[in-house]
């Protein structure tokens, strides 16, 4: 894109046989000129203020692949990954509910997600951590038993809290999803003798992923910031990780750059997985797939090729 | 009795609207049967009760000498499982008039899908029936191409080949190129004249008094839920009796 910017600079490129080239002079847009001065100058302020803060800078790369850190990552990471698991799971099965033709099966679906949505997720986790004070011990029948606190580990709490909190949300998103895909596709798939599951599976979901996926993705990066919040149920995930190292080491604050750091790399990769999963998805659906980033730079690098040696190496 | 299909005093409403008011016809094996009318007219919804797309509220409908829908014990019926209308509706294949081609499908998959599907055939078998069928259609060439790179001709040719991958022995076609730019409208009407040449039964929901006349063999002209007028298609679009075919005819010749 950017190659076609220089159109104006070579008016003795154009060939003589073509009409004559318009040489105007360009709208001057001040505006742009003045905001972009003032932008600068406010990230300038806030780096400043930033340098002469007292901060230890050298802190962060000393303890950024530290063990305990890592641990943190990894038990965020896995955190991350089976909430996701226990919402997807969870919200296919309540969206499924929630359509079905069943009422005691919709309402049931309806009030499930009117609870857990409806009420902070820090206060669910809360609850789960504290319902040790309310049941002595966890007795599945013959399954199972086991007392309350030795079965509610942090990290089941944590695992708990997040997953049927993020089912409710998933739930929305799939039926949402569902309802996207036109009905025409769903009579031309019974009008060939398919059964309704067959459908659901062969037609309307993958037609449904299209509008599930850029949503799920956002959750995925939303829960993998959420994950922070289990801290204060004692689970040794990254924040809390951080925290204990800068209590010891004396630098709090630069370990919560630390932290933010981790964070921030960590949604960026999520966010470049997405894309290809979206790009999947989209086939079909418009004429031709959007080109990776791979082959956005291949394309410009050749076109560039092509055009230098088509005028003869101006560009 | 070679009656594909048959009709006896079939109601249909949606709410407190009757939509179909007592239809009685027979379509015969082998044979290609257009419905005219107006919009509204209910002819499509008579369409969409033969594979039980809707179900009908009073009235008898058989599909090559069985109850559409329903099991007949006695003077009692009973509602067939899911399932049950599903084995049924392999063998009625349907066009629509938007095409309905699944979008995430190339038009060969399109085509497989249902045998490999429904009737459990192999891959590599239904993918060379599918090439057939595209070949037959005149789109041999476009067996790779999605649903969104094909124009609108090409995907209600493919839509034809997919349903005749199941080797149906009755086809239904609603209103088939009413959603085509008029360009491209002879395609699709050359593919269903081949069909109809091969000897395969079709009740043809259609505005194109040509084809209607030229290919046709029986007629009923449709209007308020009722069958106004019926018999073969020069007779009636020549020489109608009825003031209402009368009018409608000369709005639309």
């Amino acid at each position: 894109m950017t190659v076609d910017i220089d159109k104006t600079s070579g008016p003795a490129d154009t060939p003589p046989s073509g009409p004559e080239a318009i040489k105007a002079i360009p709208v001057r847009h001040y505006g742009r000129y003045v905001s972009a001065v003032v932008t600068l100058a406010l990230l300038g302020g806030i780096v400043y203020a930033f340098s002469q803060g007292k901060i230890n800078w050298g802190a962060i790369p000393d303890y950024f692949f530290d063990d305990r850190i890592l641990d943190g990552v990894g038990k965020t990471l896995l955190l991350t990954v089976l909430s996701m698991a226990i919402g997807i799971v969870g919200g296919v099965l309540l969206a499924v509910m929630r359509l079905s033709k069943n009422p005691v099966t919709s309402s049931i679906a309806w009030f499930y997600i009117w609870f857990f949505r409806g009420t902070p997720v820090l206060v669910q986790l809360i609850v789960w951590f504290n319902l040790g004070l309310v049941f002595e011990y966890i007795n599945l029948g013959p399954l199972y038993k086991d007392e309350w606190s030795d079965f509610m580990t942090p990290f089941l709490t944590a695992l708990l809290g997040l997953g049927l909190n993020e089912a409710a949300y998933m739930a929305e998103i799939c039926r949402a999803g569902l309802l996207s895909v036109d009905e025409g596709q769903t009579e031309a798939s019974h009008a060939l003798g398919m059964s309704h599951a067959k459908t659901l599976r062969r037609i309307v979901i993958p037609q449904a992923m299209r509008v599930i996926v850029p949503p799920t993705g956002n959750e995925v990066i939303n829960m993998l910031k959420t994950t922070s919040l289990v801290s204060v149920v004692q689970y040794p995930e990254l924040l809390r990780a951080a925290q204990d190292i800068g209590q010891t080491s004396g630098a709090p604050a630069e370990m919560l750059f630390l932290a933010a750091s981790w964070y921030l790399l960590l949604t960026s990769v999520f966010s470049v997985g997405q894309y290809y999963l979206e790009r999947y998805y989209a086939r079909g659906s418009s004429r031709s797939l959007p080109a990776t980033p791979f082959q956005k730079i291949k394309a410009n690098v050749l076109s560039l090729s092509n055009r230098s040696a088509s005028t003869g190496g101006t560009a | 009795m070679n009656a594909m299909v048959k009709a006896e005093g079939v109601h249909k409403s949606f709410g407190p609207v009757e939509v179909l008011k007592g239809i009685d016809l027979e379509v015969k094996s082998g044979e290609v049967f257009c419905l005219i009318g107006p919009s509204g007219s209910g002819k499509s919804t008579f369409l969409r009760c033969i594979n039980h797309l809707e179900k009908i509220n009073a009235g008898r409908l058989y599909v090559d000498g069985e109850l559409v829908g329903y099991r007949q014990k006695g003077d009692k019926l009973y509602e067939l499982k899911d399932s049950e209308v599903a084995v049924k509706r392999r063998d009625i294949g349907m066009v629509f008039q938007r095409f309905n081609l699944f979008p995430h499908m190339t038009a060969v998959e399109n085509v497989m899908e249902a045998p490999v599907q429904v009737k459990g055939v192999s891959k590599s078998q239904a993918r060379s029936r599918a090439q057939e069928l595209l070949d037959r259609v005149g789109l041999a060439d476009k067996a790779g191409n999605y649903p969104s790179q094909l124009s609108g001709g090409q995907q209600q040719r493919v839509a034809i080949a997919r349903a005749l991958a199941m080797d149906p022995k009755l086809m239904l076609f609603d209103e088939p190129t009413s959603a085509l730019d008029p360009e491209l409208v002879g395609d699709v009407l050359d593919v269903m004249r081949d069909l109809a040449e091969s000897g395969m039964t079709m009740v043809v929901v259609t505005h194109e008094m040509g084809f209607a006349r030229e290919v046709g063999d029986s007629l009923v002209f449709m209007d308020g839920g009722v069958v106004v007028e019926s018999g073969h298609p020069r007779e009636v679009l020549t020489n109608p009796q009825h003031e209402r075919t009368k009018s409608f005819l000369s709005k639309v010749l």
